[in-house]
């Protein structure tokens, strides 16, 4: 390490990479996104296999024969769901108490910040039922969960029937180590956060619910089900939750293999694997594949009821019945053989599923992709930014003195920029009150919008938003007068601003890759290039194009192609708005942070580029 | 050991055994079988207990099972040779959903005035046979060859279910102040079996599945919140007595790495704060004593009341670990001690049944029963290392030290000093000799 020591060898290295500092940049934008191109390459990517040993080697026999009981159950539970016009909590109650279960309901209310249009709800009151099959002399220490969402609609009925069937038949087997807690949840993840808040003692999201009255121990693992015909063409598995958490991999295994056990065709983002992979189409399928994990685990939304049990350190995955035109059928006894199958090897676990990864992309559900190998994709981009930093910090020693012998000019940059880092804190601050404003406004202010303007309250905090967005477009104009006191000034701010992207975007792509590298893909660009000399009008509609509402409306689009079912601009237009209000929503009813931390910390980030842009 | 006689052969005030088995069908249809054995000897084995020498131990993770049943059934006079102790076949006891045995040792008295030291071991099983599992879902069951107690009081007329043969012989007698009846088939007297030799009991359900029925003292605790830093313990103490109020004696041990916050304890019952009338706590010592809390909390009528005390789990050192870390660690079960208030006192029906002035001198027996609950352990996570990783740690590690700490302390201590161009090999020479001739240098 002579080579940072040395005055000479360090003013070479700086030289070298100051004056390639541009093609590199380049150059590692291009490995970045090619390698994660790379990623979905099969020879590229390692066969998932079994880690944990208590369900590898353990043989189970799936004997469920219930399957045309449990749908006869599911047709007696839709006519009572009709009869009634919401969940049958007494019918539930008697049924699961005739399966022999120690049965408890649990009610909840919620008052959404603005009304969901999606799902056309504003108050919401429901109630959980649950029913616990004690395992036989063990103390009630551990505990699994299979649940099934109740909707309004008339879908889902055979999950809850399939429950109850399994119900009955779990309860006459001996051989159960961990109590297991059947769960119909009402209105399904607002019903979910209630019983697990409710389970845990915890209240993150003020909603009310009333406390549990029985208890299985600690849940070492969940199942959520969703079946909405009598027979299904394959099982799909939903992996994403809250947040971009993911269950261990081992759960994906276990479901994998009694796929194949049970010879029921599975898929992972509802897409097929292919054996060809060294063809083009195969290829484009595995990157498919990815890709909608990718945009999925960026969402920070919970993509199944599974999603909520993640916080609380859960392993769970929801197994959702594909009904589609393909000819292979499976009827309701595989499917509930399969969960029996799971249940069993669950039962088995002496730990907490651990020994697989908890960080993966799984291209198909045979392969995967491990954080070792997909985070160099993100480093490659994140280098950028650190290039761009020490660039920047050399022309800003360079300026001043021309002398520089190591110890001599280290006091002086500091100097001649102190009263620019003054200037500086002005448009920092003005950013991040409009992402605060951004955060918060919208929300508070519906009312006064919608008395004003003729909108519903979605449209009214949507708007808002946007409003609020736009706006902060046109705050350079306002900061100019602060500048004027240093010419050199931006060199200031530009690397306080990549710096802050960089450690940013470091730390996002740490918790959730996915929504990091999506980020980082727009914003790095931007950030990289960006200076008040180059030429303003071509910039700003290239920085407008790639700032973080415009990646949003990317992605709503990207997301819509990859899952084949294209729309038009308008179309795609709403769905925008309304993945806006979603993400409001997801943060104000269950804490999912893509929403804070896009309006505080990356959209203020984005403000401070533009502000330089403007900067004279 | 002294010798020991079966019942039938008793000698007053010496060595005697005795055994019974008690049924009682349950509500929810499962049938609760409770055998007990009494063994008492005159013999001194110690005068008295000094208290310091008590102790008090759980093992929260072990399970009953056939191990500790065989050992149990030896310390039978007879084993499982004879009497009722032929009926606890390990195979069937652990086909059911519940199963509980007890030893207790304790001095007693023989006579009036104890004159003759005694000890009394009692041994115990319970065991709860599932409708579900053991009878395939059909309530009704029977029985063959064995001394029986069946409890009736739910059923006196035979509304609930009925018992096939019929006995005359009726009992009562106050269990957990509850009074009950008991038909009694005493298989010592030929009478019963009858002209085949053989009894064959059946019981036959009439009604439906009942509700359950909740006992008036239970207890459960949890563990709240989530992640691996902080938590909860919530323990909840349910009377279900509708009008008395009952003081309960709160037992808590928890290991010394869920660190207790006392200053967050807190006990509510009614939504009120409700304060303990005695708190002895003891802190805990790292990996030399467990925490120590006892308490008397005074229970209101019909209520639940929560005591909940906040804990931060510990970072264990890593040798400390057992070899499956992630199943969790345990924290025993906490004891709630009380004299629960009977139910025979509780009987508003009474006087239909019994002279009027039965109530008015109540005994003092009947009027409340002590009664010790034990809530579930708990399983609660400590942040675990991956013990996979301390090779790629050490790695890292290793080349963290070496290529940065390295460099940087030597960039720290390097003493930069303006360096002197070299002298001509004249000049060095000319110092050497003005050095050896003692001049200033040049």
């Amino acid at each position: 390490m002579g080579l940072l020591s040395d005055p000479n060898r360090r003013r070479a290295l700086t030289n070298l990479l100051t004056r390639l500092n541009t093609p590199i940049c380049v150059l590692c934008y291009l490995a970045g996104v090619a390698w994660f191109m790379g990623l979905a390459f099969e020879p590229f990517t390692l066969r998932t296999y079994m880690s944990e040993n208590a369900m590898g080697s353990t043989m189970v026999e799936e004997r469920f024969p219930a399957g045309e009981r449990a749908l006869v159950t599911a047709r007696e539970f839709g006519a009572h769901k009709r009869k009634s016009g919401a969940m049958p909590v007494d019918w539930l109650v008697k049924t699961m108490q005739s399966r022999g279960l120690e049965v408890y309901t649990q009610s909840f209310s919620r008052r959404l910040p603005f009304p969901d249009e999606n799902k056309e709800r504003y108050m919401v009151r429901g109630t959980n039922v649950y029913g616990i099959l004690r395992a036989p002399r063990a103390p009630r220490t551990e505990a699994l969960v299979l649940s099934a969402p109740c909707s309004p609609d008339n879908s889902n009925n055979q999950a809850v029937g399939l429950l109850l069937g399994l119900a009955q038949y779990f309860r006459s087997q001996i051989y159960w180590a961990k109590d297991i807690i059947f769960l119909v949840n009402e209105h399904d993840l607002i019903g979910m956060q209630a019983w697990l808040e409710a389970y845990h003692h915890t209240n993150i999201t003020g909603m009310d619910w009333a406390p549990l009255h029985g208890r299985g121990g600690s849940i070492q693992a969940a199942l959520s089900l969703e079946l909405s015909s009598d027979v299904v063409t394959s099982l799909d598995l939903v992996l994403e939750g809250l947040n971009g958490q993911l269950p261990n991999l081992d759960l994906a295994n276990l479901f994998y293999t009694f796929c194949q056990k049970q010879d029921i065709l599975c898929t992972i983002q509802e897409k097929l694997q292919r054996s060809d992979w060294d063809s083009v189409s195969g290829y484009s399928q595995a990157v498919q594949t990815m890709a909608l994990m990718v945009l999925k685990q960026a969402s920070g939304r919970p993509w199944g009821d599974h999603g909520l049990f993640l916080r609380y350190h859960i392993e769970s995955a929801t197994i959702r019945g594909i009904n589609s035109f393909r000819q292979y059928k499976t009827d309701t006894t595989t499917v509930g053989r399969l969960l029996e199958g799971m249940f069993r090897k669950l039962n088995n676990l002496l730990e907490r599923l651990h020994q697989s990864y908890f960080f993966y992309l799984l291209p198909s559900l045979s392969r995967f992709v491990s954080i070792g190998y997909y985070m160099p994709a993100f480093g490659f981009l994140a280098v950028i930014l650190l290039l761009r930093a020490l660039d920047l910090w050399v022309q800003l020693g360079a300026l001043p003195s021309v002398t520089e012998d190591g110890v001599g000019s280290r006091a002086l940059p500091l100097q001649s920029s102190s009263p620019s880092l003054v200037s500086i804190l002005t448009p920092v601050v003005i950013s991040h009150l409009t992402g605060a404003a951004l955060y918060t406004l919208p929300v508070l202010s519906q009312e006064l919008a919608v008395q004003h303007f003729p909108v519903s309250e979605t449209e009214a905090v949507v708007l808002t938003a946007i409003a609020i967005y736009t706006a902060g477009l046109a705050l350079p104009h306002n900061t100019h007068r602060y500048s004027s006191i240093a010419k050199q000034g931006w060199r200031v701010l530009k690397l306080v601003a990549v710096l802050y992207l960089a450690v940013l975007l470091s730390c996002t792509a740490l918790i959730n890759f996915s929504l990091g590298f999506i980020l980082a893909l727009t914003l790095v660009p931007v950030a990289a290039f960006v200076t008040p000399h180059v030429p303003k009008v071509l910039s700003a509609v290239v920085m407008v194009l790639l700032a973080p509402g415009c990646t949003l409306l990317y992605c709503v689009f990207a997301f819509q192609e990859l899952q084949e079912a294209p729309v038009s601009l308008i179309d795609g237009w709403m769905l925008f708005l309304s993945v806006i209000s979603q993400g409001m929503l997801d943060h104000a009813l269950y804490g999912s942070l893509v929403y804070p931390l896009l309006a505080l910390f990356i959209y203020p980030c984005w403000l401070i580029l533009w502000n330089i842009l403007f900067w004279k | 050991m002294p010798t020991l006689t079966l019942a039938s052969a008793r000698s007053p005030f010496r060595d005697e055994f005795a055994e019974e088995l008690a049924i009682r069908p349950l509500h929810s249809g499962d049938i609760h079988a409770s055998f007990q054995f009494r063994t008492v000897w005159g013999v001194d084995l110690l005068q008295a207990t000094d208290p310091r020498f008590l102790r008090y131990a759980i093992l929260p993770r072990e399970i009953v099972c056939t191990e500790n049943l065989t050992p149990w059934k030896k310390l039978l006079p007879c084993g499982s040779k004879a009497g009722l102790a032929v009926l606890l076949k390990s195979e069937k006891l652990f086909h059911s959903s519940y199963f509980s045995q007890a030893v207790h040792i304790r001095p007693v008295c023989q006579g009036m005035h104890c004159t003759v030291p005694s000890w009394e071991m009692r041994q115990t099983l319970n065991v709860v046979f599932d409708l579900y599992t053991s009878g395939q879902g059909k309530r009704e069951w029977s029985m063959f060859k064995i001394k029986i107690y069946v409890d009736v009081t739910d059923s006196p007329q035979g509304e609930l279910f009925e018992l096939s043969p019929p006995t005359p012989l009726l009992s009562q007698a106050v269990v957990l102040g509850d009074r009950r009846t008991y038909s009694v088939y005493d298989l010592t007297d030929p009478g019963t079996f009858g002209k085949v030799r053989s009894l064959n009991l059946l019981v036959r359900w009439k009604a439906d599945n009942g509700d359950m029925l909740r006992p008036l003292l239970h207890g459960e605790r949890y563990v709240a919140g989530f992640g691996l830093q902080t938590g909860e313990i919530h323990t909840l103490i349910y009377n279900n007595h509708p009008y008395r109020a009952f003081p309960v004696l709160l037992l808590e041990t928890v290991p010394w790495y869920l660190r207790l916050y006392i200053h967050t304890l807190t006990v509510t019952s009614k939504n009120r704060e409700n304060k303990p009338s005695y708190i002895h706590y003891q802190p805990s010592k790292d990996r030399l004593r467990p925490h120590l809390l006892e308490m008397l909390v005074q229970l209101p009528p019909n209520s639940v009341t929560e005591v909940t005390v906040q804990f931060e789990r510990a970072l264990l050192k890593w040798t400390e670990y057992p070899p499956d870390p992630n199943h969790g660690f345990y924290v025993g079960s906490s004891v709630l001690s009380a004299l629960v208030p009977s139910l025979v006192a509780m009987d508003t029906n009474i006087t239909q049944e019994h002279p009027l002035f039965s109530s008015f001198f109540l005994c003092k027996e009947e009027s409340s029963y002590f009664m010790r609950v034990y809530t579930e352990p708990l399983l609660v996570n400590l942040p675990t290392p991956d013990f996979s990783m301390p090779y790629n740690v050490i790695c890292l590690t290793c080349t963290v030290v070496a290529v940065g700490y390295g460099s940087f302390y030597n960039l720290l201590t390097r003493t930069f000093q303006v360096e002197e161009p070299s002298q001509s090999l004249a000049k060095r020479l000319a110092n050497v000799i003005r050095r050896w001739r003692g001049v200033p240098q040049l």
